[in-house]
């Protein structure tokens, strides 16, 4: 038993349906998982990670994914072969799974402790008294505070770092032997990430569970991993101890993977003494309060912001999920009207400007969003997508179709491309043609909104390149919102840290990353994950 | 919450005047003479005049519309022009049957198209879902008089298990009650099952797709408890807006149901109200029904609130 694995597969391949970009998934993958140890798969989007989660699990899409060969035993049962009603019996009991996104994994309309419990109502036969005692007990257990309050609430009443607590404790609770984690803390903030990763490594120490994580990020690798698998394409490319692999790594798209890992040591960036493009004083955005009849909660998404961005120059802007980093950037390109507080570009105020007055201005700030799959209409070809501004503006249709093609020669794609629609592209190729768009307007400010977050770090890497370079090219004051240390180590000449709301720290990259005054921004920086593995040096 | 329902129920009133004066102007709108018609064929002039005078039909159409108004917000809905009855005791007397059909059919159409619904959604792109898929369009598609007649044919003259047509109140017993009433809830309810099972389908479906049912799996939760404890109440918001919607079209669908199966209810009181140009009565049943209108929807908003615990007023 000792020596026995407690998750075991071998030779895996799980068929794609017909007409896909390949023929298998997964393809004969290999690996294990012991007892009180933590196996991290790591790899970008395709790579089969997820499908190899899922069919451990049982819950692959049935007649879409049908594993065609190897096995899977878990403590010595192979899991391929066990009847469905036998599989449910496994599941919650003998191995137990979390998933990415913790708002959309809890049930919105039943409560959170009702939610744990239901695993006791499934597998045990204890009395309502007994449930109760053992979900709040693993509640504490997950550090939760107030159990018993918790218990009656439901999951849109809680943070995302609480949420993810009570899906472990919904998977712990029956004290599986093998956990599997699918990106856990990937939509989660770097200091709540750095509590749920010292979370799971205690859990797992203390009761012994193995852990098969799932992930894209090196930083998380780096932290948490006895083990790393590094797959590709549906293959497994390279296995070993995480020192060994992280260090020493000897295939080289593992190489690759870790090189393209941006480094938390800005790069030496000479300051830029352009004239100032864009520049913001006391902006504000200040939701409710005015209620009338009712009183409503006063919220200050963003207050008394002042900055200034140079032509030639990137401002980060970084700080987690509610610090006003998005609501200031919307401000701007004045997607939301801002409560007070001045906008200028260049000489003209734009803060309180009409609609209809504002037109002209609009041209000059232009927007890459964050999620390439939803920001492109999928109904319209890409070139009708990137002539649509131009021509709005008055140029003649040819025109705009002439400068689309050049743009996307300068973005790396070819200009036959813009006759096909969005879906025809990857994530990576799609906010090329983003930036293609934001561009053909020939804007003076360029806003990227987490422009690089949806990405795999390969692409990511490509793309941080190509704004830098049209940045350069065209003079573009450029402000970058992002929620990554590491992107904004690598793009910045200066940096904002903003924390609910308001500006904590800012200044020249290189002295935030390396003397950061306020005491946030050492959090930030102490929460961001492997940070000891200095990745993105040696390439 | 309260605040809400009591806000709610304020802005009720602005509405029921507005129908008021709709409703009325209408009416004088329309051609037809209501004296004429109690005055039969045979009457002259001046015995029309004299019934005019007697209805107060005479007057301008403004003093008209006060006075009724006036009556109204002491409670009086006058005296019918036809039936020698104040509209209220009329109204009063054909309540039950409708109601009784009303919430008769309502129950069949939820009982039976829910569980269709998300029995078509689990079996999405299968025999089972195209079967319910293709009664649902039927349903839409057959007029209601003529799944009445049919269902009349089948079960009342051919195997004779209930009576043609008819009603009998419920003070009379229970089992004559549900006899007469059942044909036609359920010639009635054909639609609505066919609107409910549709709305059920697409909107679990939608559900099925999330995430927290993929963790209801992984659990090791069984599939039955997946749909009706996860699913079902995650996509009870459109289905309710249908089911209220349904009660609401209900009413007027009542008019063509009563008619076939001849049922003393406020459907056929309508028709006859129009045809003898009874002002009084139209508009009171009219009022009555808006009034019935506003009332669901605000049930309906109230009832969110069950299901998704998000939705707070």
């Amino acid at each position: 038993m000792e020596s026995e694995p407690v998750l075991d597969i071998r030779g895996l391949t799980v068929r794609l349906p017909a007409g896909a970009d390949r023929l298998n998934a997964v393809e004969d993958v290999s690996l294990s998982v012991k007892r009180g140890e933590i196996v991290c798969i790591v790899g970008e989007s395709g790579s089969g990670k997820s499908v190899t989660a899922f069919t451990v699990m049982g819950l692959l899409p049935r007649r879409v994914l049908v594993p065609t060969g190897g096995q899977v035993r878990l403590e010595g049962e192979d899991v391929l072969r066990a009847s469905p009603q036998r599989l449910r019996e496994l599941r919650g009991t003998r191995m137990a799974m979390i998933f990415q996104e913790p708002m959309t994994a809890l049930n919105p309309v039943l409560t959170i402790g009702d939610q744990v419990d239901e695993v006791l109502r499934i597998h045990t036969k204890l009395n309502e008294r007994e449930r109760k005692a053992k979900v709040i007990d693993i509640m504490a257990a997950m550090r939760l505070p107030e159990p018993e309050r918790l218990y009656q609430a439901y999951p849109h009443q809680i943070s995302g770092g609480q949420r993810q607590r009570i899906m472990i404790a919904a998977a712990l609770i029956l004290d599986p032997a093998l956990l599997i984690a699918d990106e856990p803390t990937t939509a989660l903030d770097v200091t709540t990430q750095a509590q749920i990763l010292a979370l799971i490594k205690d859990l797992q120490r203390r009761r012994g569970t193995g852990v098969l994580f799932i992930t894209h990020d090196f930083g998380v690798v780096a932290e948490i991993a006895d083990r790393v698998v590094v797959m590709q394409h549906g293959r497994v490319v390279e296995q070993g101890p995480t020192e060994e692999v992280l260090r020493r790594p000897q295939q080289p798209y593992t190489r690759m993977l870790i090189g393209s890992v941006p480094s938390l040591e800005p790069r030496p960036r000479a300051p830029v003494s352009g004239p100032v493009a864009l520049e913001t004083v006391g902006l504000a955005k200040i939701y409710g309060g005015g209620g009338f009849l009712r009183k409503e909660r006063m919220v200050r998404a963003a207050d008394n912001v002042n900055l200034h961005v140079r032509k030639g120059e990137t401002l980060g802007i970084v700080g987690e999920s509610g610090s006003g980093k998005t609501t200031v950037a919307r401000c701007i390109a004045r997607l939301i009207d801002p409560t007070r507080g001045a906008i200028r570009l260049k000489d003209a105020e734009i803060a309180a400007l009409s609609q209809r007055r504002l037109r002209p201005y609009r041209r000059r700030i232009q927007v890459v969003f964050q999620d390439p799959f939803r920001s492109l209409n999928p109904r319209r070809t890409v070139g009708a997508s990137i002539i649509e501004g131009p021509v709005n503006f008055g140029l003649p249709e040819a025109e705009a179709m002439e400068r689309a093609r050049s743009l996307m020669k300068l973005v790396g794609l070819s200009p036959d491309a813009l006759t096909r629609y969005p879906h025809q592209f990857s994530g990576g190729q799609r906010q090329r043609i983003a930036i293609a768009r934001a561009l053909a307007m020939e804007p003076e400010v360029l806003i990227a909104d987490e422009a690089v977050s949806a990405l795999d770090v390969s692409v990511q890497a490509q793309v941080l390149d190509l704004l830098d370079d049209v940045k350069r090219r065209f003079d573009l004051a450029m402000l970058f919102i992002t929620h990554d240390l590491r992107v904004a180590a690598q793009i910045c000449d200066r940096i904002m840290v903003m924390e609910k709301g308001v500006v904590v720290e800012e200044g020249p990259t290189h002295q935030v990353f390396t003397a950061p005054r306020h005491p946030y921004t050492r959090a930030l920086l102490e929460a961001a994950p492997g940070r000891s593995f200095g990745f993105g040096q040696a390439a | 919450m309260f605040l809400y329902f009591l806000r709610r129920l304020a802005a009720t009133i602005p509405v029921m005047l507005i129908v008021a004066v709709l409703v009325f102007l209408m009416l004088r709108l329309t051609p037809g003479d209501p004296a004429a018609i109690i005055a039969g064929d045979n009457a002259n002039a001046e015995q029309v005049a004299l019934i005019r005078t007697r209805l107060g039909l005479d007057q301008p159409i403004i003093v008209q519309f006060f006075i009724w108004m006036g009556n109204l917000l002491r409670g009086d809905f006058g005296e019918s022009f036809f039936f020698k009855k104040t509209v209220a005791e009329l109204i009063l007397g054909r309540l039950e049957p409708t109601i009784a059909l009303a919430l008769c059919t309502i129950l069949i159409a939820v009982t039976v198209a829910v569980p269709l619904g998300v029995l078509a959604a689990y079996k999405q792109g299968t025999w089972i879902d195209r079967l319910v898929m293709g009664f649902s369009v039927m349903g839409f598609s057959v007029p209601v008089f003529v799944i009445g007649y049919a269902l009349i044919y089948l079960f009342a003259i051919k195997l004779n298990w209930v009576p043609v047509q008819g009603y009998q109140p419920l003070s009379q017993g229970f089992g004559g009650f549900l006899q007469r009433l059942i044909l036609p809830s359920v010639t009635l309810s054909v639609i609505y099952i066919a609107l409910i099972a549709r709305m059920t389908r697409a909107s679990v479906i939608e559900v099925l797709g999330e995430d927290y049912i993929r963790t209801a799996r992984a659990k090791g939760q069984v599939e039955s408890k997946i749909l009706f404890r996860h699913a079902l109440k995650n996509a009870a918001v459109p289905i309710v807006t249908v089911i209220g919607l349904g009660v609401a079209l209900l009413i007027g669908g009542v008019v063509v149901t009563e008619s076939v199966f001849t049922i003393p209810g406020l459907g056929r009181l309508t028709v006859d109200a129009v045809l003898a140009r009874d002002y009084p009565t139209i508009q009171a049943v009219i009022l009555l029904f808006s009034l019935v209108y506003v009332l669901i929807n605000l049930a309906v908003d109230l009832v969110y609130t069950l299901f998704d615990p998000r939705i707070r007023y």
